[in-house]
This record gives structure tokens, sequence and C-alpha cells, in this order.
């Protein structure tokens, strides 16, 4: 730093003398602060060392509360067996997945049980950082679980995560619109009539078009309704992974994509809208249709109760099956939601597996439905009256899980989602020739040729 | 160009210092020197030469985080998918135009609110002073979800403030196009990192002294030319270690780009490459390569500031 000439640094005795209660101060300091890391220390590892019972930790995605009181329920089951105790991750499912990734790729003891986003599961499991699952639980867990959410657990003929909660798209409209549009909403509808009735109506058709996970969602579905594949053949070598981009669906669900983005009437700032985005304006007065979680219903009742929002609006709310991509294929719905793994490195895992058995029990599945909107992954949860009464598209929710497709499952799933949506957007700028773009960027990413 | 310095300050070391050599009290103030900032030294060195070197060694290596079985040696294998990409071309030509407009913004900026806050009255200085540094104290992360709000077209304020202006509608996405997200957040740096650049700049303020001014004004220069022939060449080692921290940090620019776009629109910085390779594809011998050219890339700046500009720091600290 500049200083004025002829101030050079010269120590005194004065400044030297003030020295000695400083060093006392920090050295109180310093041990203050090395009792409390040692007493955090004992504490976390109190009960195990004195005999008591084992505590787990379950890392979980934020949500209300909901995981926090299954721990707590599931610790009082086990009869002083364990204790669950949960640890929070990052809001969104990046930037979870590359906390655990780190973790366990150092082996860290602390994880026992993870709350997974759905496509991360191949990733840890071919790293061997899942623990294998014991048959007789896998057989236990895996009855009565909706496909699709069966389908994102299983690696290499493998189920390698617990099925805890599964969420898919459904089609909103409102229903005014939908009627004076003349569209009849109980047979499945296109896109295109979608596009057809929103401009008729001159209302907003609210989908996801930010550079953001939320746009392989839409682009998979797109393409799986078509009858295609984003990865053609699968293979644990990345050199030998086979991609469906360039095929007659993946060009069909291109040209969707496209027609969507253009139609005018996906309401401004297409290219950096979210779901939150979409939930928005689809509450306003200019909404006409949307694709989105089922969150939405109940973000809209919060809503009214708080008096921002006409109970009108929610009253207005029509819901049904993910729309076609073309008219005589069913469409294949979003798949989302939770699956729990068990780490490789837990000290505890036959009780991490018993815990995940307790945690994701009909019981646990339905409370966390009810009071977290998070729909369950156990198909009989939604015949629960509590789950009926709070969702009155519950079976509509139960139907679009069992047609939902998963997202391409693969240990390289940060590469393809990378590219993809590196090369889908904006979704305005997608062409024919988009898929075969995005095909050559992602091949030669998986082989190490090319930057993401 | 005719400019007015003062001849360098005068050494304080004693007359009686033998000639040539050192005195002992230098002798024992160069050890006390080193022996209060040993410790630290020893501590920058184990905190950035090891992750360094470590980083070095990994961009050899074809290593995946999650696959450590595959290491493979590749000598320079990274460097060449790296120079090689148009990707990383794109991401150094984003870094160097969002390095340059906002260090040349903030520059000049920078030094009008020196000369306010210098010429303040006295009473003035500290509050003026405090104000001008609240934005460099809000922390980068939040200052940059500010400005997305700001600009944001559910949540901001901007569109309905600046409807007026041609071109600009409530509709007006600036997140959608590269040049308006580039120009949010040019903008979110400009604003907090000025009063940086301020402050270093009013310290340089400090350094010219007065009779040099009072000389050239009972020469009768007038106001202009006494800034630019003596406050400014008096100041020349203050402007260019202003220039050369804000360079160094503006190249590094990760966080704006990360809470505003993404990366999305062609807004990827060099830091982003580097994130986006190291943590989210956990290739870590890959993303160690694009933070070695990125480290590389920040001690050219550094080298081409200190030669190219003639900077003697130790001038600048007033010990020659």
């Amino acid at each position: 730093m500049p200083n004025a000439p002829g101030n050079g640094p010269r120590p005194t005795l004065n400044s030297l003398g003030r020295a000695a209660p400083r060093t006392g101060w920090r050295r109180g300091l310093a041990g203050a602060a090395a009792a409390l890391v040692a007493s955090g220390t004992l504490a976390a590892c109190g009960s195990d060392s004195e005999g008591g019972p084992p505590t787990l930790t379950w890392y979980i995605n934020p949500d209300s509360g909901g995981q926090a009181e299954i721990a707590a329920r599931c610790s009082d089951q086990s009869d002083g067996a364990y204790r669950i105790e949960v640890s929070q991750l990052p809001r969104n499912a990046d930037g979870q997945r590359e906390q655990l990734v780190r973790r366990l790729a150092a082996q860290d003891e602390s994880i026992d049980i993870m709350s997974l986003d759905v496509p991360f599961a191949p990733e840890l499991a071919q790293a061997g950082f899942l623990a294998p699952v014991p048959s007789d639980v896998a057989s236990r867990v895996s009855e009565g679980v909706v496909q699709g959410s069966l389908e994102s657990a299983t690696w290499n003929d493998e189920l390698v995560g617990i099925p805890f909660w599964a969420n898919t798209q459904l089609l909103w409209y409102r229903k005014s619109v939908a009627e004076a549009a003349g569209l009849d909403m109980e047979q499945p509808v296109t896109w295109d009539q979608l596009i057809e009735a929103a401009q008729d109506q001159e209302k907003i058709l609210s989908a996801q078009g930010r550079r953001a996970e939320s746009l392989t969602v839409w682009l998979n579905a797109l393409i799986e309704s078509a009858g295609g594949h984003i990865i053609a053949k699968n293979s644990t070598d990345p050199d030998n992974i086979e991609l469906g981009l360039d095929s007659p669906a993946a060009t069909r669900a291109a040209e969707v994509m496209h027609d969507v983005a253009v139609s005018g009437v996906v309401g401004p700032a297409f290219s950096t809208s979210s779901e939150d985005t979409s939930a928005s304006q689809f509450e306003s007065s200019d909404a006409g249709f949307m694709v989105n979680w089922p969150y939405v219903w109940a973000q809209a009742l919060t809503k009214v109760e708080a008096g921002t929002l006409e109970q009108s609006v929610p009253d207005d709310y029509g819901w049904t099956l993910y729309p076609r991509v073309d008219e005589d294929t069913p469409s294949a719905p979003p798949l989302g939601g939770i699956n729990l793994g068990v780490s490789a490195y837990s000290r505890y895992v036959d009780f991490a597996y018993e815990a995940t058995e307790c945690i994701t029990s009909d019981e646990n599945q339905a409370y966390y439905m009810v009071t977290n909107g998070n729909p369950a992954a156990s198909a009989a949860v939604y015949d629960d009256p509590d789950v009926q009464e709070a969702y009155p598209m519950a079976d509509t929710i139960r139907e679009s899980l069992e047609a939902a497709a998963p997202r391409p499952l693969t240990p390289y799933y940060s590469e393809v989602t990378g590219g993809l949506q590196r090369e889908y957007h904006p979704p305005s700028s997608v062409t024919a020739e988009t898929g075969a773009a995005a095909q050559a960027l992602i091949s030669a990413v998986l082989r190490g040729d090319q930057l993401l | 160009m005719t400019t007015t310095t003062l001849p360098p300050g005068r050494k304080t070391e004693p007359v009686s210092a033998p000639p040539g050599g050192i005195s002992d009290r230098s002798r024992a103030e160069r050890r006390l020197g080193w022996m209060l900032a040993g410790p630290a030294f020893v501590v920058m060195m184990l905190v950035t030469a090891y992750p360094i070197l470590q980083a070095v060694y990994y961009s050899l290596f074809n290593y995946r985080l999650t696959d450590p079985g595959n290491r493979s040696f590749i000598g320079l294998g990274n460097y060449g998918v790296i120079l090689t990409d148009p990707l990383w071309w794109q991401a150094v030509g984003v870094t160097v135009i969002i390095t340059v407009v906002t260090v040349v913004v903030e520059l000049v900026l920078g030094f009008g609110l020196a000369l306010v806050m210098s010429k303040a009255l006295q009473s003035l200085r500290p509050i003026l002073r405090a104000a001008i540094l609240i934005p460099y104290a809000v922390i980068t992360v939040v200052s940059a979800f500010s400005w997305q709000f700001a600009f944001n077209i559910t949540t901001g304020f901007v569109n309905s403030w600046l409807a007026w202006l041609p071109g600009i509608s409530p509709d007006t996405d600036w997140f959608g196009d590269r040049w308006t997200s580039l120009l949010v957040i040019c903008l979110a740096e400009i604003w907090k990192t000025t009063p940086f650049i301020s402050l270093l700049l009013l310290a340089g303020l400090a350094q010219v002294p007065d009779v040099l001014q009072e000389a050239a004004q009972v020469d009768g220069a007038t106001w202009w030319q006494r800034m630019w022939r003596v406050t400014i060449p008096n100041m020349k080692a203050a402007i260019m270690v202003a220039l050369l921290f804000r360079s160094l940090d503006a190249f590094r620019i990760f966080d704006s780009i990360f809470v505003m776009t993404a990366g999305a629109n062609g807004t990827e910085s060099v830091s982003f490459l580097a994130y986006r390779q190291t943590i989210s594809r956990v290739e870590i011998g890959l993303g160690s390569a694009v933070s070695v050219l990125l480290f590389l890339a920040v001690v050219l700046i550094a080298f081409g500031f200190i030669k190219g500009f003639k900077i003697d720091l130790a001038q600048a600290r007033g010990e020659r």
C-alpha cells in the first residue's frame, strides 16, 4: 500500500510492549476455540462411545420439515436401536449431488442415508458409493411402487436406491379457458392443440425454457412421448454410450419444443422461465395452460389462505395427463422425486437399511405427501383418505407416475444433461439439426475430447 | 510531457552507518521483520503453493473423482483438449471483455469518487467514505442476487423505471440475450468494486505533496493542467497498483455469472469453465488444467502490468 515517504515500517517498543496482553487474550480465545471443538467432537461421538444407540445421519434435501419429523418418528419406532439425525443439503439438486459426490469420494463416514434426486443413483452406484441393498429389503421396498420410480432406483438390473417419493408433471389448465377454446380435456390433448387453443384465446401456455435441469426434464418427456430415448444404448463405458438424439422421435420432439417457444403464447422471458415463473404465470389472469409439478396446487391454496390470491383462481384449476406429442401415442410424463441411498462407507449399513424401510412406510409417505406436498412412490398411498382429501388430483398423479419415463439413467448424467442444456437452449433456436449437434457434443465430451 | 515530481525520499539510516554496509540496527530490524512475517509466510506457502502444485500435478492425468481406479497419466493431453476447444476461447473472450470494461469504468468512476472524498469537508469525510464503501462490504453473491432480482422480469423494477427509454418495455428480458446479460453482470461488478479502486486512489492522492500543487498554482497552471501534470504523474504508482489488483480480481469473475445466468447465452467465464469441469463433472484432471491455465493468465497479467508499465512496488511504498 502506498505510504507517505519516510514513514518506513519501524517497530517501536510500545507496539511490542502492547503485544503481551494481546497474546494472553489470543491464547484465551484459542483455548476456548479448542475446547469448543473438542466438546463438539465429544458430543458427536458421545452416544457411540458410551454404548448408546448408534446415530444415523440422514442427508436430506431441504423441505418443509417433513423428513426431520419422519426421522424422529423412526427413531422412536426403533425402540432405541438407533437414532436418526438429519443434515441438510443445498437447495438445488445439482448442489446436493456435488456435495454428496465429493464427500463420498473422500469416504466420509458421517453419511449413512441420503436423499437422492432420481437421476443421481447410477453415478453413485457405479462408483461403488452405495451399499448393496440386501435382497430381502429390496423385495419388500419395491412392492407396490410405481413403475417409473422403481426404474430410476435400478442400475445394472439391481435395486440401488429405496424409492421414497415420486414426482411427476401434469398438464394444468384453466377450466374457463379450455372450455372457451372448445377443448375436451377428458380426452388426451396434444402440444399442437394447446398452442392453437392458447393462441386462439390469447392466453399463456407455460413451460420451462430456462437453461437448467427443467429443460432436460421437458426435452426428455417430449422425446419419450414421441417414442424415442435420449440414450439409445446404455453402457458403463462412456465411449460405448449410444445417443438417440438424431432419431425421428428426437427430431419430432425438437420440432414441438421449437413450436412452443415461438408460438408467441409462452409469455415474456421464456428462455429464463423456471417452474416458479410458470407457477406465478398460471396464477395470473392471462393463464391458460401449464406443464408443472403438483406443488403448484399446494402453493395456490397457501396463497389463498394468506389472502394474496382469490379462491376463484384455484377453483378454475383443472388437471390431466401430460400433453401428447403425437395424437395416437400416449405421453410419457416427466418423473422426479427422491430415492434413498445408503452409503457404502456408513458404519451402520444394516441399521441404515432398517431405517429406510421405516422412512418409506406407506404411513410416512402419506404423511409426507399431505404435509409437504411431495407425492408418494407407493401406489397404495393414493387411496389414503387424507391424501385424497388434500389432493383432488391424486388419482391423476398416480396414473401419470405409472406412465412416467425417467431421465436417462447413466453414471455420466451431468455430461448428458449439461450437453443437452447447452444445445437446446434457448428453445426458440432449436431446429431439426439441434439433435445431431447435441449428439456430437455429448459424444465428444464423453470421449474426453471437448469441454462442457 | 513535462511532469513535476519530488526527488525520492531520503533514506532514514543514521549518518554513522558504515558506507555500503548495513548498520546493526537495520540488521536487527530486518531480522525482526522476518520473524514477524515468517509465520504468515509459511502459512501462505502452505495454503497457496500446495494447492497450486497439486492442481498442476492433477492436470496431467485423466482423473474422474467417481472413477479413481481408471486414473491415467496423459501428459499435456488435457491442455490440448482445452486449447483446441472453441468454448475455451469463447470463455476467454467473455472474461477479457468483462475485465476491460469493468476496470476502465471503475478507474474513471473511482478516480472521481476519490477526488470527491479528498476534497470533501473535513466533517463530511468519514460519512462519505463509509457511504462509498458500503457496496464493497456486500458479499458478491448477495450483490449478484440483488441485481438479478432488480432486472428479472417478474421480480424486477428496472423495466418499469426505464420504460421511457426506447427499446425497453415491461417485457424486456435482460437475461435472455448475451449482451444484455453481460451488461447487467458488468454493472453489478462495477457497482460493487468501484469503492475498492477509489480507496486505493484516495491513498494515492494523499501522496501528492501540497508544495507541488502550490508551486504549479503560483506558476499559473489551470486546474486541468495541475491534474495532468502534477497530480496524476505523482500518483502513477497508486493507479497502477489499483489497476493491477482489480484486473486480477476481475479476470477471475465467477459469482455474478453463476447467480445471474448460470452461464446461459454464452456468458461463461474462464472460472466458470473450471467450476463446471471440476465440481459439476468431477473431472479433476481436466478441471485442474483449466485452473492452471487461468492461473497462468493471471500471472501473465501481473507481469504485463509490472513490466509493461514499469511499476516499482517499492517506490509505491515510499521505500526508494
